[in-house]
């Protein structure tokens, strides 16, 4: 029988999972400090004095507006779409029986998979051959390829749960198949579908290599970021910026995590 | 009398499975029918070509001398009872009952008094604001039974649905459906495995194997005289007497069959046939001893009242039948 004492954890892993931690998140707490720097032109270590202008400057800026707004409008456009299509893709996966069902399934996840500098240099040729110009709409759908995967997996791991007798007595009962997807489909996945949205939606918000390759004169906010470190300009406003990514991102994935922790892994969550 | 529901040379292939292979059926309204058989023998099959949930491979079905083929579940007036109750889970008790009232728009108000009824009816009154899964199984299906009924279908299919509750809830249900179907006067087809179930209940059987009607007709025919070695087999425990035994009877069949109970150990009385034989083995059932008689190679079971006390084994005894018990049958 063992001690209670050979249970705790000895003290140099202690000590690992504290740098580990340290290693991981360190970093992103000095962006924080970097937001209430007073000089502009440089990050010095420590910080000659601390301010709270930066919020302010920021908010008069209209670059920052017109990135957030255009990233905010992809990520949300992205996200529908990826809603409708990947929700009838899981659908078909999980219902039916069909020739190539496995092979599907596998491509549908692929996009996920592959490096994003592929899906980029892919979708930028595909266009380029199409002559269909670089515009807001190519930033969707570049982001829509990675987006319908999430919203797949989540949806597919429901699906499966959901007994496909359940489906047999809607019809028997009278319902059709828009009226058994609305009353008895549509609530059993909802929680899924909502999970896999925000997935999607943090996912597209801070996306930056698919970006590049689709975006024409646009810049989301993460490529406005990057833009503004190469020209230093009011430096600590980019750390401003970074906050409110790390909320609008951070908040959603913490509540997909709570809305499926009951079973349902976040597939895919860790792009 | 109207027929209910009616399959013509219905055959279902799932590839080269004969699920359901040639089957013909005449439901009358108001019939409580089973489609008795072991798993796999196409009764299952046939409840879901019913029910819409499979269309035929060949042939042709007819609900009330309307033609099924093409016809979505939706839009046929049979409603089904199914094997794992398919209970909406993140519906209410009265939700679920009233489901089928709601997608036809039917108003708020009056589908609540009807699924109230309905509960009222399986004796569920006041379990509308549970969920499913705060209900037993025996209540599930009850549940069940009440979500099908509110619809007032013109026949109710059952698939298997006492097979998940324990013996004496399993009597208790039968006796309930029996009642509830005579004074609802609707059409059940009841799916079953279990011969017990299907001859106390049904007013008439149809005995499934390989995909195929082996046997059709009341619980009396069905159990007395057996058409097949199959139906001998499945239903009860008939003895199958050989060609050999047949003929030495002075019948001119291939195989017959002869209940347990209706041989008696005792020398024949007039008219009566007999054969003889040794004791080969015996045990206590109760309210009869079922003893095995090794008759010229051949073992034959009879059913011997228990009062009347058994012969040691190996002991010579003398079987005594009618003649009317033995019952020739087709050669499969």
């Amino acid at each position: 029988m063992r001690s209670e004492k050979a249970n705790r954890a000895p003290l140099g892993l202690k000590i690992a999972a504290a740098v580990g931690l340290a290693f991981m998140h360190l970093p992103i707490l000095l962006i924080f400090l970097y937001a209430f720097t007073t000089e502009e032109k440089s990050y010095q270590f420590p910080p000659p004095g601390l301010t709270t202008q930066w919020f302010a400057v920021a908010w008069d800026r209209p670059d920052v507006w017109a990135a957030l707004t255009l990233s905010v409008k992809v990520a949300a456009i992205a996200t529908a779409a990826a809603l409708v299509l990947g929700t009838l893709c899981a659908a078909a996966v999980s219902q039916t029986r069909f020739f190539g069902r496995e092979t599907v399934s596998l491509l549908v996840i692929l996009p996920i998979a592959l490096p994003g500098i592929i899906t980029g240099i892919a979708l930028r040729s595909a266009f380029s051959m199409a002559d269909i110009p670089f515009s807001f709409w190519t930033i969707v759908l570049g982001h829509a390829t990675f987006c319908i995967v999430v919203v797949y997996n989540n949806a597919v791991a429901r699906f499966r749960r959901i007994s496909g007798s359940l489906i047999e007595a809607s019809m028997d009962l009278g319902a059709d198949g828009f009226q058994t997807f609305r009353y008895v489909i549509l609530p059993n996945i909802g929680t899924a579908l909502l999970a896999g949205g925000m997935l999607a939606f943090a996912l597209s918000f801070d996306e930056v290599i698919v970006t590049t390759f689709t975006a024409g004169q646009q810049s989301t906010l993460p490529i406005w970021m990057l833009e503004e470190l190469i020209r230093p300009r009011q430096r600590p406003v980019t750390n401003v910026v970074a906050m409110v990514v790390v909320i609008v991102t951070f908040l959603p994935i913490l509540g997909a995590y709570y809305l499926t922790r009951d079973g349902d892994q976040i597939a895919g969550a860790g792009k | 009398m109207t027929t209910a529901v009616l399959f013509d040379n219905v055959s279902r292939y799932f590839g080269a499975v004969r699920a359901v292979d040639r089957v013909n059926l005449k439901i009358a309204e108001g019939e409580f029918f089973a489609m008795l058989g072991p798993s796999g023998s196409g009764k299952t099959t046939c409840l879901r070509l019913m029910a819409g949930f499979e269309q035929p491979t060949g042939g042709h079905i007819e609900i009330f001398g309307e033609t099924a083929e093409g016809v979505p579940p939706y839009r046929r007036s049979v409603n089904t009872v199914f094997q794992d109750y398919a209970l909406f889970p993140h519906l209410s008790i009265l939700e679920n009952v009233a489901y089928g009232l709601m997608v036809k728009g039917i108003g708020r108000e009056e589908r609540r008094k009807a699924a109230e009824d309905a509960l009222a009816m399986v004796k569920l009154p006041g379990y509308g604001t549970r969920r499913p899964g705060q209900l037993s199984g025996g209540q599930r299906q009850r549940v069940a039974l009440a979500r099908a009924l509110v619809n007032k279908p013109k026949v109710l299919l059952l698939d298997e649905p006492l097979g998940a509750l324990d013996l004496k809830l399993r009597e208790q249900m039968q006796e309930e459906l029996k009642s509830l179907q005579r004074s609802l006067g609707i059409t059940f087809v009841f799916v079953t495995h279990d011969q017990g179930e299907a001859l106390s209940m049904a007013d008439r059987v149809a005995v499934f194997n390989e995909g195929r009607i082996q046997q059709l007709g009341s619980p009396e025919e069905v159990y007395n005289r057996p058409k097949t070695r199959f139906v001998a087999d499945f239903v009860g425990s008939s003895n199958v007497l050989s060609a050999d035994l047949c003929r030495k009877l002075g019948l001119k069949a291939s195989f017959a069959s002869l209940r347990p109970e209706a041989v008696a150990i005792a020398p024949p009385s007039d008219g009566a046939l007999s054969l003889s034989g040794t004791v080969a083995s015996q045990s206590f059932l109760g309210a009869t001893n079922r003893v095995v008689i090794d008759v010229e190679g051949a073992r034959i079971a009879v059913a011997s009242p228990a009062a009347r006390g058994v012969p040691p084994i190996g002991s010579p005894v003398t079987l005594s039948f009618a003649p009317s018990d033995l019952h020739p049958m087709e050669d499969a």
